[in-house]
């Protein structure tokens, strides 16, 4: 169907598409540098109180022998969540043919591949042996379901890159041939990536092809990272983990984040590049629908997980509950529940709501409360061990995250951005053959 | 086999059933005739006969280091369990000090607690010693990606602190808070010249989990773990489940009488965990409970 697109719709839509969407490739912006320089920034601050760590040990952490996962884990969790938008929406949504979300898919399987690729760094700033990291793969315990993990997050950040290489051929050939004045390297980048892309019918059935494989075969993947990054809870005795419904309760929290983060990601990057023509108002609607009926689903799990020991009280459930209810945590709980669940379904029901502005405010809060509630999930926990903590320094009964969490957590964030940052100033951000053919389909159909 | 036999627990100290050998270790006599007959006395007092070529001068150095792939095999034959018996704890804390001292580890990362337990509000508190259970189904083992926490043929587990690679799995899957860490660098005690092996967990690696081992060190030179021999009141009962054995030291009984006699129990059953570690309850106890003034 691909050879006459051009007999269907006029050579003129096509090049403004492409010109549209090639546009910001070549183009340099002072604007661009700044907010690289930023991130660098962000991460060399990271990266020395990294190096803190790595001199004197995780005792630069306020991680102790009771609390002995932190934000780290915590955030490890949150990027792992995140990563579960690539196949949200480039899987789930266009198998279920939601033709809306095509703009979508590109950004979605960035963001996922960004989120992936710094869980997993994160993960290794965790451990108190980075140097020993082979052991891992040496004598590799099957197990264990930290193996588990990470043979799955290995797989899923293999599908996902195929994802996003394969429905970037095309479109990279394009950079190939239609953007004059590149430098060197970057043409020769695009060449070799391009693989020989020659816009033939049967290489245009070859990638649908394989794109259809994909987004069928990446669905229970992603649904498989999160259910098993939850197991690493779930496996063990401890209050609030010890729960069958881990597994659901955390792939709906995931997809509700993720949701948000392409909302956000849509912001930002319709009034940067200008493409208000093709992430249009109703994109927003459309996302603000979908994120209200994630978010209710969500809540739906976040019932069951509290409802049964809140009911039964018993031992150290009932004192995990209490400190989220009453506790120490009840501040940090509370405004997650509210503000970060709650509030954003109500609000999201009125049609106004999902205009872009206000959706994006939400959408903020939606992932504010994503990463708190995840450290309600990890911390909490682990403070309330079946035996009583006696006798110890007062450091060991609270977890205050130190400066070097938080700095190496913001170069976590910064690295997520730089990544998609890159990969959006390399290609172009909306798939131009997708809306091509979307484009043609329609003039087609009407 | 022989050698076997001469590491057997009856020459070790700890006599079977409570029949007389015990301390024929402690002795140092060494006779040349053979077929002679030797008096000995044993540490409960009985004046015994034995064969002259029977008696072994107890090596008092340590054996030598047992290396990281030796540490895997357990002491053949035995299944180590210990028994505690809450009633004659009195919380004089001397198993903390001498484990801390074997080893080598600070105040903050102790392998031994002695924590208040107040079963329900009008019941009496007491204290209830407690170390690494050396469960027969254990949370840590099952989750350490790298097998660095291994279960040995004799119940005990062990930590190879070459291999672990610090991902603190062990601690969040222990429902006994056993687990230690090293945040930072430990100290490294000067005088000591051992290379590390994992059963005598010295020298502590930075960015590793430690915990109590049950001291096989001490077990493969046929004595008991540091805490047994220190508490002064005879409340750590340690021995050979295959034998049927434990003693604290001062008396040898059979194992499972003495938990059929006092009502013996492990700590947190529901959980699934086969502890090797039981629990004698605070019944007709030898000390009135007292709060510990606050530490420093
Ligand atoms: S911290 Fe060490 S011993 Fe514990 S699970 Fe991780 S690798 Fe295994």
């Amino acid at each position: 169907m691909n050879n006459n697109l051009t007999f269907q719709q006029d050579s003129s839509t096509i090049t403004s598409i492409e010109n549209d969407l090639l546009r910001h490739i070549p183009a340099k912006s002072k604007k661009f540098n700044i907010w690289i320089g930023i991130l660098l920034i962000i991460i060399a601050i990271g990266a020395f109180a990294y190096y803190r760590q790595i001199r004197y040990g995780l005792i630069v952490t306020a991680m102790r022998d009771y609390t002995s996962w932190g934000i780290y884990i915590s955030n490890f969790v949150f990027f792992v969540a995140i990563s579960l938008v690539g196949s949200l929406v480039s899987c789930i949504l266009k198998l279920s043919n939601a033709k809306w979300s095509i703009p979508l898919t590109r950004i979605s399987e960035i963001i996922a591949i960004a989120a992936i690729i710094c869980a997993s760094i994160i993960i290794i700033v965790d451990m108190g042996r980075p140097d020993r990291f082979v052991n891992v793969l040496v004598h590799m315990r099957i197990q264990s379901p930290i193996i588990w993990d990470v043979i799955i997050i290995a797989t899923y950040l293999a599908l996902s890159f195929l994802m996003l290489y394969v429905s970037l051929i095309p479109d990279i050939a394009l950079c190939r041939d239609k953007i004059p004045n590149l430098p060197k390297w970057q043409k020769k980048f695009y060449r070799i990536f391009a693989v020989n892309w020659k816009s033939d019918p049967k290489q245009y059935k070859i990638i649908n092809h394989l794109i259809a494989i994909l987004s069928v075969l990446i669905i229970p993947v992603a649904f498989a990272i999160h259910t098993v990054t939850s197991w690493l809870f779930s496996t063990t005795w401890r209050p609030g983990w010890d729960s069958t419904n881990l597994g659901p309760y955390f792939v709906s929290g995931a997809l509700m984040a993720g949701a948000a983060v392409i909302i956000v990601a849509m912001y930002f990057i319709r009034r940067h590049m200008a493409l208000e023509r093709y992430l249009t108002e109703k994109h927003f609607d459309n996302m603000g629908r979908l994120l209200v009926l994630l978010s209710l689903i969500y809540l739906y799990f976040n019932i069951n997980e509290y409802l049964g020991p809140t009911f039964k009280m018993v031992g150290v459930e009932e004192e995990h509950i209490t400190e989220l209810f009453f506790g120490k945590y009840a501040f940090m709980y509370w405004l997650v529940q509210i503000f970060g669940l709650l509030i954003p379904i109500i609000v999201l029901v009125f049609r106004k709501m999902r205009k872009p502005l206000p959706l994006l405010i939400i959408s903020g809060l939606v992932i504010l409360g994503a990463w708190f509630k995840r450290f309600l999930i990890v911390i909490p926990s682990l403070q309330h061990p079946y035996l009583p903590i006696q006798d110890v320094q007062d450091s060991y009964r609270y977890y205050v995250p130190t400066w070097e969490e938080w700095a190496i957590t913001m170069a976590s964030f910064a690295g997520v951005l730089l990544i998609i940052t890159i990969l959006i100033k390399l290609f172009p951000v909306i798939p131009i053959w997708e809306t091509i053919e979307e484009n043609s389909n329609k003039i087609e159909s009407t | 086999m022989k050698s076997e036999e001469r590491r057997s627990f009856l020459k070790l100290g700890l006599a079977l059933g409570g029949t007389a050998l015990t301390g024929v270790g402690c002795l140092n006599s060494k006779s040349d005739q053979s077929e002679e007959k030797v008096k000995l006395l044993s540490t409960d007092g009985k004046l015994v006969e034995v064969d002259a070529s029977k008696i072994q001068e107890v090596d008092h150095h340590h054996h030598h280091a047992m290396s990281r792939s030796e540490s895997r095999e357990g002491i053949p034959g035995k299944k180590f369990v210990m028994v505690v018996d809450l009633a004659r704890c009195g919380n004089a804390r001397k198993c903390i000090e001498s484990c801390e001292k074997a080893h080598h580890i600070p105040h903050s990362r102790p392998f031994i607690k002695v924590l208040k337990i107040q079963d329900n509000p009008d019941s009496s508190p007491y204290w209830m010693p407690k170390k690494c259970y050396q469960c027969d189904n254990p949370p840590c083992v099952k989750v350490c990606p790298v097998s660095a926490t291994y279960k040995r043929s004799d119940g005990i587990v062990l930590i190879d602190n070459e291999r672990c690679i610090g991902c603190r799995f062990c601690m969040s899957a222990c429902p006994y808070s056993a687990r230690v860490f090293n945040w930072s660098a430990p100290e490294q005690p000067a005088d000591y010249d051992l290379p590390y092996s994992p059963e005598t967990s010295v020298p502590s690696k930075i960015g590793t989990v430690e915990k109590c081992d049950f001291c096989p060190d001490m077990l493969r030179d046929d004595k008991l773990p540091h805490c047994v021999t220190s508490c002064p009141n005879g409340a750590l009962y340690f021995g050979d489940k295959m034998a049927d054995s434990v003693t604290n030291g001062d008396e040898t009984v059979r194992f499972r009488k003495l938990l059929e006699d006092k009502g013996g129990y492990r700590y947190l059953e529901e959980l699934g965990t086969e502890p090797n570690v039981y629990y004698l309850p605070p019944v007709d106890r030898m000390f009135p409970f007292e709060e510990m003034e606050e530490d420093s």
